[in-house]
């Protein structure tokens, strides 16, 4: 029989794999908090009128 | 899929995939940020220029917007090209050829940016802006990447129009319309594209054929192409002279146009009169080089243009 591998552990990530997903979790927070920021912004600017849009 | 499906088998990822090892400087250069800057620069222009008055906010939404559009039509260029990418070597280096994102995550990444910009566009700006948003990132992941690039080498010329909504997206964002100067700004772009990338092509013609993709260098051969660079080029100097002679703008853009056409006229014929094929390699680099700087000096006199009327009326000739 063929052996599997040793599931029990998960997956292990390298330094680098864990670097890495590190600085791709900041960049999405980033950016979801700056799409946050300009939704907000926009509302403000736009004031009452900001459900108007041209179509 | 047939980007990706060109990819061999031992390519493809495994039932349980790596752990990605993408950083965001990947994930940025699936952006293609260089053209994402042209792309800014002349959308901007189209913005600035356009008549009425956007508040800097929604102005500043709208080119976000568009960065974000260009961006993931890149990424989703990338995903479908993969396998022709990996054999060229201007873009062997680019994340997915690297095995640095796999092509799945591309994919998954430019189509969630193309979402949220056009979305974005639609609900804060307005829904033509978006509308030409979305159209012009489907023209060049669907019409220019998917179809044309592999099938013809008039791939560039109808795929360039991609490159040229920009301003018009910008001038909609404004304007909530498609007016003849956007109309214009769109002509100059797109008549710019073909003798700015077969200059490129030309040095690159053996990676082309290599990868099997019918530029104009490869199916109609150098001499063919030099000619048609000349005769695009002829034709962009009336074309990038338009806005002046239609009175959109004063002599200053027009001398600009002019000076700027012209040079690049010259700069066609030295390519198409080279005696050598290291002196027809060298001015098809200096056409290339000279383009960029032409599309940017002719946006530019637009807005110094725009700033001056604006400023001090109208410089009349």
């Amino acid at each position: 029989m063929n052996e599997r591998p040793d599931d029990s552990k998960g997956v292990v990530l390298t330094p680098e794999q864990e670097r890495a997903r590190r600085s791709r979790s900041i960049a999405i927070a980033l950016a979801l908090g700056a799409f946050v920021v300009l939704f907000y912004i926009v509302t403000l600017v736009k004031g009452p009128g900001v459900l108007n849009r041209p179509l | 899929m047939a980007g990706t499906g060109g990819m061999t088998a031992s390519a493809l990822p495994a039932a349980r995939p790596e752990p990605s090892i993408a950083s965001v400087s990947d994930y940025l250069a699936l952006l293609k940020p260089r053209v994402m800057s042209l792309v800014v620069f002349t959308a901007l222009v189209g913005l600035v220029v356009a008549p009425g008055h956007i508040h800097p906010v929604i102005g500043f939404t709208a080119l976000l917007c568009i960065a974000v559009g260009a961006g993931a039509s890149g990424a989703l260029n990338m995903w479908y090209d993969a396998d022709i990418d990996a054999l060229m070597t201007r873009t062997a280096k680019r994340p997915i050829p690297l095995g640095r994102v796999a092509p799945g995550e591309a994919l998954a990444y430019g189509a969630t940016l193309s979402g949220f910009s056009v979305m974005t566009m639609g609900l804060l700006v307005n829904w033509l802006a978006a509308g030409l948003l979305a159209f012009t990132i489907l023209f060049y992941a669907a019409i220019y990447t998917a179809w044309l690039k592999r099938l013809t080498p008039q791939n560039i010329v109808i795929g360039g129009a991609a490159g040229a909504f920009p301003p018009m997206i910008g001038w909609a964002a404004v304007t909530n319309s498609i007016g003849l100067e956007s109309i214009l700004l769109f002509l100059i772009i797109f008549f710019w594209t073909p003798p700015h990338f077969w200059a490129l092509s030309l040095s690159r013609a053996n990676d082309y054929a290599r990868a099997g993709v019918p530029m104009l260098p490869v199916v109609a051969g150098a001499a063919e192409t030099r000619r048609q660079i000349l005769v695009y080029s002829a034709l962009m100097l009336p074309i990038g002279l338009l806005p002046w002679l239609c009175g959109y703008t004063s002599a200053l853009y027009g001398v600009m146009a002019l000076i700027g056409g012209a040079a690049m006229l010259t700069f066609a014929i030295r390519l198409n009169n080279a005696d050598s094929e290291n002196a027809a390699e060298q001015a098809a680099r200096h056409l290339f080089a000279y383009s960029v700087l032409y599309l940017t000096v002719l946006f530019a006199a637009l807005l110094v243009d725009y700033g001056l009327a604006w400023s001090f009326g109208r410089i009349a000739w």
